[in-house]
């Protein structure tokens, strides 16, 4: 079941890889994250420059036509160097789904300034009570001349603070939970009457709460299929979440195995306790099942099966249950240097916490997995 | 569950409750009291517990303690975790002061004891150095005799709350030729001491708790050595016993699960099939604190009739601790997408946090937590300490 890769794509995978080593050790990533923006705006040019915002994007509008195994080999690599910049937010999401439902207008509007690197985007789905459910949405829109009107209250929308637009899910008819009458939108995120409340998140990120008291938006995609929009959305997005913890996992891995080598404590290295041994060994073969699944969701996503989003939920909850496990342990046997803000560890640690959070926990999709069984 | 009480304890009980309850005091009711406080606000409770003469539940009568049965101590430590007061510095009362008053000599006794009594000395710990963390007898920091002074040289690390300290504790290397147990002094250094150098260690949840200690050409009076030279990993060991027997945590464990339900409730409604998955997480963990508890309340009379538990202890250590990190995890967990947050250090109610208060310090304290299962000795330490001494392997 192992990828094999095609010329462009190993192309891909070392230009990422000799672009991050180049620029994104954790000294300057250090930076970046302690900087008054929170992210650094060449650093987003430079992958602009190299293609990377352009990778998934059908040749269509204007990409490179490497779809998800694109996002994967990018996202592998910006995890083992825990890029905060919003790729995720900006192509995966927001980028997705203009090119799944947007108008070709839209289209061709909103994408080349993505693919060019001058506007950032978010998506704000989730509100208070929410929790991980796309189809609760409280916040309304309607309709006003051509355009829409929105209100409402969006929780926990990462990059919020450093974008351009939003896209929000709000609902034009229907229950707080139908899953019909929820659309989505693109609003100008300095728009007048939209507020954010701008918080810094566990993984040096800055995300927001936003409210919205008759905001000017306009739809994208057709009227009440927001729902089945975001969660085609979710399962691209958890491809890639998949394919960055994977990457640090695998970081993870190196270094805990590096540090029990070298690391002496009674008079011989700790990684020559049999106790660590097995714990390493266990962290291995987390390693290698956390990949594996990760591979094969994102072959399923470009290939477009049907039953990907069942396979979205096992690898959500796989990868999330190995990551932790591997965190975890990671910090413990480094002990107290594990614990510091000063080692790249514990900044792992936060990153993975925060990809078990994103589109529902580890325990969200193992029930949602579970529940999309036919046979069962 | 609560021991059997005798009349006379129950009343106790009772007057220790009140005592909680009425003296405690309104500023140190934070959202994280153990980072939140300043210096002067840790030490509110302090000065409230030295006047009603209940700071030192460990110590004797003669060196200014309550004269209290060890049941009575534990109802007492009981009371204030249950009551979410924040206990007094250990590294103060509960670890340095009965070294001084086992081993010290009278002059050090009078000089040091009344201080730590009233909390005019704060008192931080200098045990681990970059390279002995588990394997703490090999520290290398050094302390060389000239006349009547010591000479030390090192660097001591996780040192807690040094920031605020004016003395410490530390271990150093007084014989470098001896085995690495032997060679081992106890000596008490003066923060305020030329050479001295206190670095702050932030952690992973964007506090300082910890610090490193640089100590170069510090000349400490011989005079402030504890007991005998080469001594010293004797005290230590008396010392980290003293340590370990607190680490079960019930009455915090407890809180914070009783906080943990009321979370769930409010954030996860009924028919979301995840509410079924907190109720039997909440109910596992509940059983572990039980179980646990159970334990300890068996240990506490054994203790009262006299019989040392010994290393057992260490199964404090490791299950309180895991059983903690367990309930601050499904805590983080219960709150959803506001996990993602975390509050800004120094903590300013200028910074936003979204959502519920009862949220704001989830992120932090499932960060912090994982200090637990490392420091004092890690639980494979423990584990270990429980493999040798008692199952004999």
């Amino acid at each position: 079941m192992d990828i094999q890769f095609t010329e462009e794509q190993e192309l891909l995978r070392s230009s990422v890889q000799r672009l991050l080593r180049d620029q994104y050790d954790f000294d300057a990533r250090r930076k970046t994250v302690a900087s008054e923006e929170g992210i650094s705006r060449k650093q987003w040019a430079d992958f602009a420059e190299l293609g990377l915002l352009a990778a998934p994007f059908s040749e269509d509008v204007g990409g490179l036509g490497g779809g998800p195994l694109s996002t994967m080999i990018i996202m592998q690599e910006f995890g083992r160097h825990l890029v905060v910049e919003p790729f995720v937010e900006t192509v995966v999401l927001a980028g997705g789904l203009i090119e799944q439902a947007g108008s070709d207008q839209q289209k061709q509007g909103f994408i080349p300034e993505i693919i060019a690197g001058t506007k950032i985007w978010a998506l704000a789905w989730a509100e208070k009570g929410s929790r991980f459910d796309l189809a609760t949405v409280a916040t309304t829109a309607r309709r006003d001349g051509g355009d829409y009107v929105l209100s409402g209250e969006k929780t926990a929308v990462i990059a919020a603070p450093w974008a351009d637009y939003l896209i929000v899910s709000a609902r034009i008819s229907g229950d707080r939970d139908d899953r019909g009458g929820v659309s989505l939108f693109v609003v100008d995120r300095r728009a007048a009457n939209l507020h954010l409340q701008s918080f810094k998140t566990i993984d040096g990120r800055r995300a927001a709460e936003v409210s919205l008291n008759n905001v000017r938006g306009q739809l994208l995609g057709r009227d009440g299929e927001g729902v089945a929009a975001l969660e085609a959305c979710r399962d691209r997005v958890i491809g890639a979440l998949c394919a960055e913890a994977v990457g640090a996992i695998g970081e993870l891995n190196s270094a805990t195995l590096e540090y029990s080598k070298t690391r002496k404590q009674f008079g011989t290295t700790i990684g020559s306790f049999q106790v660590l041994q097995h714990r390493m060994v266990d962290m291995f073969i987390a390693h290698q099942e956390a990949l594996s699944l990760m591979q094969h969701l994102n072959l399923g996503l470009s290939a477009g099966e049907a039953a990907v989003s069942r396979l979205a939920s096992g690898a959500k909850s796989k990868v999330g249950y190995a990551g932790k496990f591997v965190a975890d342990q990671a910090v413990q046997l480094h002990g107290g240097m594990g614990m510091t803000d000063e080692l790249n560890i514990g900044h792992y640690f936060k990153r993975i916490s925060s990809i078990n959070i994103q589109f529902g926990d580890p325990a969200y999709h193992l029930l949602r997995y579970a529940r999309l069984d036919t046979a069962a | 569950m609560e021991l059997a009480l005798s009349p006379e304890d129950a009343a106790f009980r009772d007057e220790v409750r009140t005592f909680i309850a009425d003296s405690y005091p309104a500023e140190m009711r934070v959202p994280n009291p153990e980072t939140d406080l300043t210096k002067e606000q840790m030490l509110l409770w302090h000065r409230v517990l030295h006047k009603k003469g209940w700071i030192a539940p460990l110590w004797p009568k003669e060196y200014g303690g309550p004269g209290w049965s060890i049941t009575r101590r534990f109802i007492f430590e009981q009371e204030t975790t249950r009551a979410g007061a924040l206990p007094p510095l250990a590294f103060s009362v509960t670890m340095v002061g009965p070294v001084i008053y086992t081993f010290g000599n009278e002059v050090q006794k009078k000089k040091f004891l009344p201080r730590i009594l009233s909390g005019e000395d704060w008192w931080c710990q200098g045990y681990s150095e970059p390279g002995s963390g588990s394997d703490l007898a090999t520290v290398r920091t050094k302390a060389v005799r000239d006349g009547d002074h010591y000479i030390v040289n090192g660097h001591k690390t996780w040192t807690t709350l040094a920031q605020h300290a004016d003395w410490i504790f530390c271990l150093v290397r007084t014989d470098p030729s001896a085995k690495p147990q032997s060679g081992i002094s106890f000596l008490l250094i003066d923060m305020k001491s030329p050479g001295v150098t206190v670095r702050p260690i932030i952690t992973i949840d964007g506090s300082h708790e910890v610090n490193d200690v640089f100590l170069e050409n510090v000349r400490v009076p011989a005079e402030n050595l504890i007991g005998e030279e080469n001594k010293g990993w004797t005290y230590a060991k008396f010392l980290l016993g003293n340590e370990r027997t607190s680490m079960a945590g019930i009455g915090r464990s407890t809180r914070y699960l009783e906080r943990l339900k009321r979370i769930v409730k409010a954030e996860i409604p009924q028919d979301d099939p995840a509410h079924l998955e907190f109720i039997r997480d909440i109910a596992r963990v509940e059983l572990d604190v039980l179980a646990l508890e159970a334990t300890e309340l068996r240990v506490v009379a054994q203790m009262a009739r006299g019989i040392d538990p010994g290393p057992a202890a260490s199964l404090f250590k490791i299950r309180g601790t895991e059983i903690f990190q367990n309930i601050t995890e499904l805590t983080h967990r219960a709150i959803g997408n506001c996990g993602l947050a975390i509050r800004e250090h120094p903590v300013s109610a200028n910074h936003f946090m979204p959502g519920p208060d009862y949220g704001h310090t989830a992120s932090e304290k499932y960060l912090n937590s994982r200090k637990l299962s490392i420091y004092g000795g890690s639980n494979e330490i423990q584990r270990n300490i429980i493999a040798k001494a008692v199952l004999g392997l």
